[in-house]
């Protein structure tokens, strides 16, 4: 695919907003570190108060990361289905990928009290919350997928990720009621979605999944703008449809599985951000769009958190509201301002 | 000047098309046989629902034939990989593309896909094709529009230029002149025998425009519910094929003319 223009300076100008964004983040929350203390501290040097070298390395630089992987990679997988099922309504959240990895998780915990304690500890370690996600996105992605096939009617599609969405809430209320009020609370905050208390570890197995996820994605570039002229126009320029599909499936679940088994199922931002990046890259190259949408993602990410930090104050809101907040006005504004959206 | 000496592009040997489930076989049109050779321009007429479309599918691979094969430039469709075919053969269905959002340029040179790398690296010999696509369907100056803003007739030059990128000796189009006026159906079946005549490749296309392509085209296909007629045009007028095309009561074939009149 060709492009006229080329977007160096666009990718210039979003790397210094990521950094930007993400110093910011760094340095704003209950206690308010100054951007110079903040560089020092990061790159090895002294802070003038030792809390603050503590506060910086083991709470707010992973969380910072987690929420540049969690955006990225929330924002690239919706542009991923986006193409995938030719629909601009399509998105982690919507198609009920998040329900299908919030219903792992749910199991995981929530089950847990009801098939018996003595599993629950060996179970409840962050690799197995993620095996858990994944696996449900998974095979939420793989039974609207099913579904696809059988109705080409994309409407139908959306309709069905909603029903998931729905199905999975039932499932929730009832492995809920056979919970003991701690594994329930557990399942709760998982839920309001939170970028903050993630170990080093975790930020490490997170990073590991969303390189994966990001390179597969990258690596389908060519498939994905194939699959814009349609499935039989790509097959019949050579396209191996069966294969790129799972591929795709795969990267998807892949990062929307486990970044919500880390954060939580975070609404919008898988929707919105590739909508946005439109707004400014005229083209349809995915080997443009991924790079764009995954910094974008990131940055738009690192603002919503460092907006539900609320600066100054010791209250921290739950993230999930916070991108809610944003995201839908954003696609209610593009709706009004184009009366379409298109992918 | 006999076609038959020529290199045969295109074959169908007994010829079975229609669907098939585990439940059911519905065949649409039976024992099909012809031979089209390169550099020629045939279209493919037929009453609506009479089973156009399926033939092309099933020509063009994207559905298994019931019984009897198709021979691409000599071998067999199964024989084929995905992505030799599409060397070999390339499509403008009825379709619109998934996504209005692409530029021209970036619909067009979709078409190099069966040669560029996994990044989709456009080469010299690439450029020099969709160039080539550009400047035959008159399309240069749309390169930067997006799709959602064109009419109906530049979107189906569009989608020529894309095919003919692709750089097949077969191209297969399902009614092209559809939804156009009457200027822009001339113009697309003009410019389809024009590159048949440039190029010396073969295009097969389907189309209601029975007047037109009887003046323009070197073969015809004529799908009647009885049977399958493939000939050139004076030819097929002579033989009475097109009297049989549709119910007399409405509209009857004028012999002298080439053209259908209404009954009044």
């Amino acid at each position: 695919m060709q492009s006229q223009k080329t977007y160096s300076s666009y990718f210039i100008i979003l790397l210094i907003l990521l950094v930007f964004s993400a110093l910011l983040n760094i340095s704003l929350g209950s206690v308010s570190i100054p951007i110079n203390e903040v560089i020092s501290g990061l790159f090895g040097g002294e802070t003038s108060k030792e809390s603050w070298h503590y506060i910086l390395i083991d709470y707010r630089l992973p969380k910072a990361i987690t929420a540049i992987l969690a955006g990225g990679g929330l924002a690239v997988s919706g542009l991923l289905m986006q193409t995938l099922f030719r629909n601009p309504l399509a998105g982690p959240f919507v198609l009920g990928l998040s329900s299908g990895a919030s219903l792992g998780v749910a199991i995981l915990i929530l089950g847990a009290g009801a098939f018996g304690g003595f599993i629950s500890g060996f179970l409840l370690n962050q690799w197995s919350l993620v095996i858990a996600s994944a696996l449900g996105s998974f095979l939420v992605l793989l039974a609207v997928m099913v579904v696809s096939f059988k109705i080409k009617d994309t409407m139908a599609i959306l309709i069905i990720g909603l029903m998931f969405g729905s199905v999975t809430a039932a499932v929730v209320g009832v492995l809920s009621y056979f919970s003991n009020a701690e594994q329930l609370q557990q399942y709760i905050f998982w839920s309001f979605g939170s970028l903050g208390n993630q170990s080093w570890n975790g930020v490490l197995i997170l990073g590991i999944c969303a390189v994966i996820g990001l390179a597969l994605s990258f690596f389908s570039s060519k498939s994905l703008n194939a699959l814009l002229l349609g499935e039989n126009y790509a097959k019949s320029m050579g396209l191996h449809i069966k294969k790129t599909t799972f591929v795709v499936i795969l990267a998807t679940s892949i990062l929307a599985g486990s970044i919500t088994a880390f954060v939580g199922p975070i609404a919008f931002v898988g929707l919105a951000v590739p909508h946005l990046v439109r707004q400014f890259f005229t083209t349809s190259n995915h080997l443009v769009l991924i790079p764009a949408v995954l910094l974008c993602g990131s940055i738009l990410m690192l603002v919503c958190d460092t907006l539900a930090q609320l600066p100054f104050s010791e209250y921290t809101l739950p993230i999930n509201a916070i991108t809610s907040l944003v995201g839908a006005p954003v696609v209610i504004w593009l709706l009004v301002r184009k009366r379409k959206l298109l992918f | 000047m006999t076609s038959e000496t020529k290199h045969i592009i295109l074959e169908a040997k007994e010829l079975s098309i229609g669907y098939s489930s585990k439940k059911k076989t519905e065949v649409i049109s039976s024992n099909i046989d012809f031979s089209i050779s390169e550099g020629v321009l045939v279209a493919l007429v037929g009453a609506n629902g009479i089973g156009k479309s399926t033939l092309l599918r099933t020509l063009a691979g994207m559905q298994p034939a019931l019984q009897g094969s198709v021979q691409l430039n000599g071998t067999s469709l199964k024989e084929y990989t995905a992505l030799q075919m599409a060397n070999q053969l390339s499509v403008v269905l009825t379709e619109a593309p998934a996504s209005k959002n692409l530029t021209v340029l970036e619909l067009i040179s979709l078409g190099r896909q069966p040669y560029t790398n996994w990044m989709g690296k456009l080469s010299e010999t690439d450029q020099k094709a969709i160039q080539f696509a550009l400047h035959a369907t008159d399309t240069e100056s749309l390169l930067e529009r997006k799709c959602f803003e064109l009419s109906d007739g530049q979107l189906q030059r569009v989608y020529i230029a894309r095919a003919l990128a692709q750089d097949t000796p077969l191209i297969i189009l399902d009614e092209p002149t559809t939804h156009l006026d009457l200027y822009h159906r001339a113009y697309v079946l003009k410019l389809l025998k024009k590159l048949t005549k440039e190029t010396g490749k073969t295009i097969l296309f389907s189309t209601h425009e029975i007047d037109l392509a009887i003046q323009l085209v070197d073969k015809m296909l004529v799908m009647t519910p009885k049977a399958m007629y493939f000939n050139e045009p004076n030819r097929l007028i002579e033989d009475g094929r097109f009297d049989t095309l549709f119910p007399k009561e409405t509209i009857d074939f004028d012999k002298n003319s080439g053209r259908f009149q209404v009954k009044k």
